[in-house]
């Protein structure tokens, strides 16, 4: 009965017209442009330069700025009012004011005075773009004061060293997390919006009148999702390796082993969307909701521990999180399952937990 | 008694959807509950389905409580709801094997059962569901209701948007599924269905006016009824409504039929007299229901 009813869902999923090419289409859309898009770093800035100073050593720091690939220089202005006037216009992020005297002072004194002001709209791109731009300053004054022979004042010079990603590269960080938005989309919403479909049709009630017990039914709805959402992730990790070069560091059977556990998590906050709502339009709103929150406090775009107390509470509650971390740890750290007992205990409670509350619902809302 | 019900009652928040509806339906009978939309058909259908629980009241089928034993009665009952509901993405031989295995069963095995309907859609087998016609959906929704050879038939509205001629051979299918022993409810807001039944139930804003046979339901008319043929129909009966002499007057499809508080000189002209049918007594009974 249950491989019949199975067969029936994958029949209904390959005619339908839209469902097969979103399989498809969305893991590789996901993988290939959202990375790209959903860069944190910083690039591009539009620089405006008041150049007051007009000589030999003001020109030379023009040149250096507009020759980084941090900075685009979209205009150089008379005065500062002007400038201000470009930052209101939107065409320059970043303003640098070189006063006149500047190259008089530097060879006299070693030091010199400019002005950055910075357009805080966009807070990460106006202070980032702020500290880039000092960054360059002052590598310029070193060179400057090293050809003119001047002895510096003497500064701290740091070297990092990052790890798990030494070359700060955002789309290894992003990538596992987006491969956990996709199998919550894939396992946990679209078998929720099937099921709610098949309400809305009165199929559902002309199954129900036959003895095929409901429990047959749902899970007859679940497991082509299960399937796809398994081959979606593998999918996933080749389109990762192969654009990105990325592998995970720990084991992949591990992150198998947590894929399962996830989508039960999943599958079970979709039927209890899916118990409460009654029409497809009902259903998609409460889905669009707790997607936009759950991946706002999930961490995959901002890390959780910069966030307010309440909302780090609140992300204790999101099992986004605990996946997404697992993802990360396994990706980069090469975690194993000892390391992350504690993502371990929080999914397999959420798994009980939320496919507890889908029976009761249903129970509830049904005979 | 196939189906026993007694003192049935469910309300949608504060409307009343069935009030103390009890009744019984003997085996091998079809069981007509004529009325209009709203009147409560659907909800009645659905708590005898196992579909929806009444507030209060029981209902037995073949003996089986729809509360308690409602496993045991979804084994023996076929339900045709109202709108059509079968899989619209599933081929025509697709949707019956589904239903088929769904009651554990074959196409094969009751294939006597529904042969005479199904060798109609045979042709379209292929076809998807949803791509049939409102009559050959019809009749695959009943060879789905049937494929398992049910004992009691529940069908909801089933004529409902199809064609006189359909809806004739549609009764005709039924005559014969009683032939083989299976008992029929059927639901339509069709009066000329009515006398099709063996027994019907008047529905009004979910209470039954009247249960009885068509026949002795059209006998119990209390009046002599008359009827008018006339062209300014609309104008007349505003007139005829204000005569103090006449009881009741309502058009009845081209002509007019009306009773009078006492029995009139038979020399009237243009008025002659007519044997009530069931929509005169439903329209009778709706009438004194409302006065009460």
């Amino acid at each position: 009965m249950l491989v019949f009813l199975i067969e029936k869902e994958f029949k209904q999923i390959i005619r339908h017209s839209f469902i097969p090419k979103l399989l498809i289409v969305f893991p590789v859309m996901v993988m290939l442009v959202f990375p790209w898009a959903a860069t944190m770093e910083i690039k591009n800035i539009s620089i405006n330069i008041t150049d007051l100073d007009h000589s030999t050593l003001s020109k030379k720091l023009v040149q250096k700025i507009s020759a980084s690939n941090y900075f685009r220089l979209t205009g150089l202005s008379s005065s500062h009012a002007d400038a201000i006037e470009e930052i209101e216009f939107g065409n320059a992020d970043i303003l640098l004011e070189i006063k006149s005297g500047f190259e008089k002072q530097l060879i006299r004194e070693g030091a010199t005075n400019v002005s950055i002001s910075s357009n805080a709209v966009n807070g990460a791109k106006g202070g980032l773009g702020a500290a880039y731009l000092s960054g360059i300053l002052q590598e310029y004054t070193m060179e400057q004061l090293a050809i003119l022979g001047i002895k510096p004042v003497p500064v701290i010079k740091t070297t990092e060293s990052y790890l798990f990603n030494p070359m700060l590269n955002y789309k290894i960080f992003i990538i596992p997390a987006i491969i956990t938005m996709l199998l919550t989309m894939l396992c946990g919403f679209l078998p929720a919006l099937n099921i709610v479909g098949e309400k809305e049709a009165g199929t559902m009630e002309q199954i129900n009148v036959t003895p095929v017990p409901k429990f047959s039914f749902i899970l007859a709805k679940l497991i082509p999702y299960w399937i796809i959402g398994v081959i979606a992730l593998s999918l996933c990790f080749a389109l990762a390796n192969l654009f990105y070069g990325l592998t995970p560091s720990g084991s992949i059977s591990t992150i198998y082993i947590f894929a399962a556990i996830f989508l039960l998590v999943v599958s079970g906050l979709g039927l209890i969307i899916s118990n409460y709502s009654s029409t497809l339009q009902q259903a998609m709103f409460v889905m669009f909701f707790f997607m936009m929150i759950m991946i706002l406090i999930s961490g995959l775009f901002t890390p959780v521990s910069s966030m307010p107390k309440w909302a780090q509470l609140i992300t204790m509650i999101n099992p986004l999180k605990y996946f997404i971390q697992v993802m990360r740890a396994v990706y980069l750290k090469g975690s194993g399952m000892g390391e992350l007992t504690v993502q371990m205990v929080a999914l397999i409670f959420f798994a009980v937990g939320a496919n507890i509350w889908a029976v009761i619902s249903y129970r509830k809302t049904t005979h | 008694m196939k189906i026993k019900v007694s003192h049935l009652t469910k309300a949608y928040g504060t409307t009343d959807a069935l009030q103390d509806i009890s009744f019984q339906v003997p085996d091998g009978q079809i069981f007509g509950i004529i009325g209009p939309d709203g009147a409560g058909k659907t909800t009645l259908f659905r708590i005898l389905a196992t579909l929806l629980l009444p507030n209060s009241g029981t209902a037995t089928i073949a003996g089986f409580d729809t509360i308690k034993d409602y496993k045991k009665i979804r084994n023996i009952i076929g339900y045709m709801p109202g709108r059509f509901s079968l899989y619209q993405d599933l081929s025509v031989i697709e949707n019956l094997e589904l239903f088929a295995t769904a009651y554990h069963s074959n196409i094969r095995e009751n294939y006597h059962l529904i042969k005479d309907i199904y060798q109609q859609i045979e042709p379209f087998n292929d076809r998807m569901a949803g791509k049939l016609s409102g009559g050959m959906k019809q009749k695959l929704a009943l060879c789905c209701a049937l494929i398992h050879k049910p004992e009691v038939l529940f069908l909801d509205e089933p004529t409902t948007g199809v064609d006189a001629v359909s809806r004739k051979e549609f009764w005709e299918m039924l005559r014969k599924l009683k032939d083989q022993g299976i008992t029929i409810l059927v639901s339509t807001p069709y009066m000329d269905e009515a006398s099709l039944c063996d027994c019907i139930a008047l529905i009004q804003n979910g209470t039954f006016l009247h249960i009885d046979t068509p026949g002795k339901i059209i006998d119990s008319f209390p009046k002599r009824l008359y009827a008018i043929e006339g062209d300014q129909r609309t104008q007349n009966l505003q007139q005829l409504r204000n005569n103090p002499y006449i009881d009741s007057v309502y058009l009845y499809g081209d002509r007019m039929h009306l009773t009078f508080k006492e029995d009139p000189d038979p020399h009237l002209p243009e008025v002659v007299l007519v044997t009530p049918s069931v929509e005169d007594c439903f329209i009778w009974l709706m009438k004194k229901d409302s006065y009460e």
